[in-house]
């Protein structure tokens, strides 16, 4: 107990971690309240052709796109959209990387060259391209775009695990475990496990940020969701059309993903830094 | 050279066509196996089911899939990357041609990142907690956070837009400067012609900045960190216990020390970049890889996506490869790590 407290205390006095973490608080609650804080719920499919493209004003806060819909309410329902697919891909990607860093890392045999030669080779490619190339193979939607992001995302937790279990196995605990009979799975989920899960929630956060701004990618495109769901990425590419007039329909989204990856960046970032002190030192 | 370094670098060779194969066969199951009918895919959407079938027999995906896989390396060693639905043309002539428009983008946004980002994490360091500091590091953060399409299209609706000071696209408007590179700032130079080097630097300006934020932002991270690290070092409290001068200290020692990561950095960065291009390309229209593959989703050209993949892939790879080998002639140690 005192042991979480004590996490608390650190994380609440960091200012880079905890404001990223207020600014995914918010994020969450708006995806969460999007029915309840929307002024125009029903803009996510009705069209109002009477009130196109109009600027900012006090009815339409951040003003309306070229089929009349209110952008904040679309902003809003985008903000589910986004966590929907962000959350699962990174999710996935954990469920699939992890187990497969830890047994590479831990046996030392040719399955673990297999499973790091493969990751190795995921990793070559830049994950834009991959994951471009794959939502254009499996066709666009978003269940395609969420699977194109874990099937690309996945090596990096499992290359961080890999080296992490590497030189767990090598400390004098781990040693003592296995001397006194315990079992591999119980070595592995019992002791190394919550020994590597530090790293795993860094990454999970840096992976959240990145997740969210190659999806808006995919979107833009044209390879991942659809009109007329109001994915920010998507949002942006149909306002490019309406420019510069309506500068507001371009602008806005993308401040909405600016503020949602940077929140998790500054997450990730402030973790690492109360994680690993050491680290702190030369990013301060 | 030592023995160490030539068989390190020799080994890294060795390495380089596994992962080359790894990276084929990855895209050839992407592309044969995960979709329900390849055939439909390269055909395109419009395609009557007679053609389908013309072109599943034409290509031999009718055959069974270890068959297949030895066509399409065979295919791809001799550089035949099938044809585009829509240019008509050999895909790899398409690529061929579009190339340099990339490399030129791509080595502009690394010019900037470089000569920026390396001096503010540097003045970023020496100056720690200054407000300069503060800036640079609040920079750092956001910029990569920003999505680079918008930040591209923001920089044309300010830019182009609203002040006309910046085309809105494209490489040039007329004439070309007699082609030797492909790229047209050096051709231009080559040749003497100031207004074909002017125009090309006026359409390279925004999408070279745009595709350079987030590895400015990189560069100006690691540089400060590596700089911080440098001086905390004891060898540099030696010096300054020496009484040597500050500004001896700062660039005989640190700097020199410091920016071998960074130089690291530079490299890798260069992958990136590239990849950074396909979305950077579609928002200014400009010419290269990254258009094309953006043209060849939109039309569904299936060939065409496939080869912009590998080629990418291969060219991401081969830059890795590069500048691996590089460094370790540079910096002898990392063949012993």
């Amino acid at each position: 107990m005192s042991g979480a407290r004590l996490a608390w205390k650190k994380f609440s006095r960091d200012r880079l971690a905890f404001g990223g973490f207020l600014i995914i608080l918010a994020l969450v609650l708006t995806a969460l309240l999007a029915g309840v804080l929307s002024p125009f719920p029903e803009d996510t499919h009705k069209i109002h052709p009477a009130t196109r493209l109009k600027s900012p004003s006090a009815t339409y806060m951040l003003g309306t796109d070229h089929m009349g819909r209110d952008i904040l309410s679309r902003l809003l329902f985008g903000a589910r959209v986004t966590l929907v697919i962000s959350i699962i891909a990174v999710a996935t990607s954990l469920l699939i990387g992890v187990p497969l860093g830890l047994m590479a890392g831990y046996f030392e045999n040719w399955i673990s060259e297999l499973i790091m030669r493969v990751a190795d080779i995921f990793l070559s490619i830049p994950q834009v391209i991959l994951a471009l190339f794959m939502a254009k193979t499996l066709g666009p939607s978003i269940p395609n775009v969420i699977l194109a992001l874990s099937l690309t995302y996945w090596p990096w937790f499992t290359r961080i695990v890999f080296a992490e279990t590497r030189s767990l196995k090598k400390s004098v605990f781990i040693e003592a475990t296995e001397a006194l009979g315990a079992n591999p799975l119980r070595t592995i989920l019992l002791h190394i496990l919550p020994n590597v899960s530090s790293s795993i929630i860094v990454r999970s956060s840096i992976g959240m940020g990145y997740t969210i701004l190659t999806a808006a990618v995919l979107g833009f495109l044209g390879v991942g969701a659809q009109p007329p769901t109001p994915e920010w990425g998507v949002m942006i590419a149909e306002s490019r059309q309406y420019l510069p007039d309506a500068w507001w329909y371009a602008m806005f989204p993308g401040l909405a993903i600016f503020l949602v990856v940077l929140g998790f960046n500054m997450l990730g970032d402030g973790l690492r830094d109360i994680i690993d002190p050491r680290l702190r030192r030369s990013f301060e | 050279m030592s023995r160490g370094i030539v068989t390190f670098i020799l080994k890294r060779i060795f390495f380089f066509i596994p992962t080359l194969l790894g990276l084929l066969i990855l895209v050839f199951i992407i592309s044969r196996v995960i979709p329900g009918d390849p055939a439909a895919l390269v055909a395109g959407e419009t395609a009557t089911p007679e053609q389908v079938k013309a072109i599943r027999i034409q290509l031999g995906f009718d055959q069974p899939l270890y068959v297949q896989l030895g066509v399409y390396l065979r295919q791809l060693a001799t550089g035949d990357l099938g044809k585009s639905l829509y240019s008509g043309r050999k895909v790899s002539q398409d690529l061929f041609d579009r190339f340099p428009a990339t490399l030129e983008l791509t080595l502009a946004a690394m010019f900037i990142s470089v000569v920026i980002g390396i001096p503010l994490g540097i003045v970023s360091a020496l100056k720690r907690n200054s407000l300069i500091d503060h800036l640079v590091r609040g920079f750092t953060v956001s910029g990569l956070a920003i999505a680079s399409f918008w930040l591209g299209i923001m920089l044309q609706l300010f830019a182009s837009m609203w002040l006309g000071i910046t085309p809105l696209g494209a490489r040039i408007t007329g004439p070309v400067p007699t082609p030797l590179t492909g790229l047209y700032i050096i051709d231009s130079l080559l040749a003497l012609n100031g207004q074909a080097l002017l125009n090309s630097l006026k359409h390279i300006l925004l999408p070279a900045l745009t595709l350079s934020f987030a590895s400015l932002a990189t560069l100006a991270r690691f540089t400060r960190s590596g700089v911080l690290d440098v001086i905390q070092k004891d060898f540099i409290l030696y010096e300054r216990a020496m009484g040597l001068p500050p500004k001896v200290i700062v660039y005989k020692y640190i700097l020199r020390n410091a920016l071998i990561s960074t130089v690291t950095q530079v490299g890798l960065l260069f992958g990136l970049l590239l990849a950074g291009a396909v979305v950077i390309e579609t928002v200014f229209d400009w010419p290269g890889l990254g258009l094309y593959a953006y043209q060849s989703i939109v039309l569904s050209d299936y060939q065409a996506i496939l080869g912009v993949t590998l080629v990418s892939g291969f060219v991401y790879v081969a830059v890795n490869l590069a500048v691996d080998v590089v460094l370790t002639l540079v910096d002898p140690r990392r063949a012993e790590l």
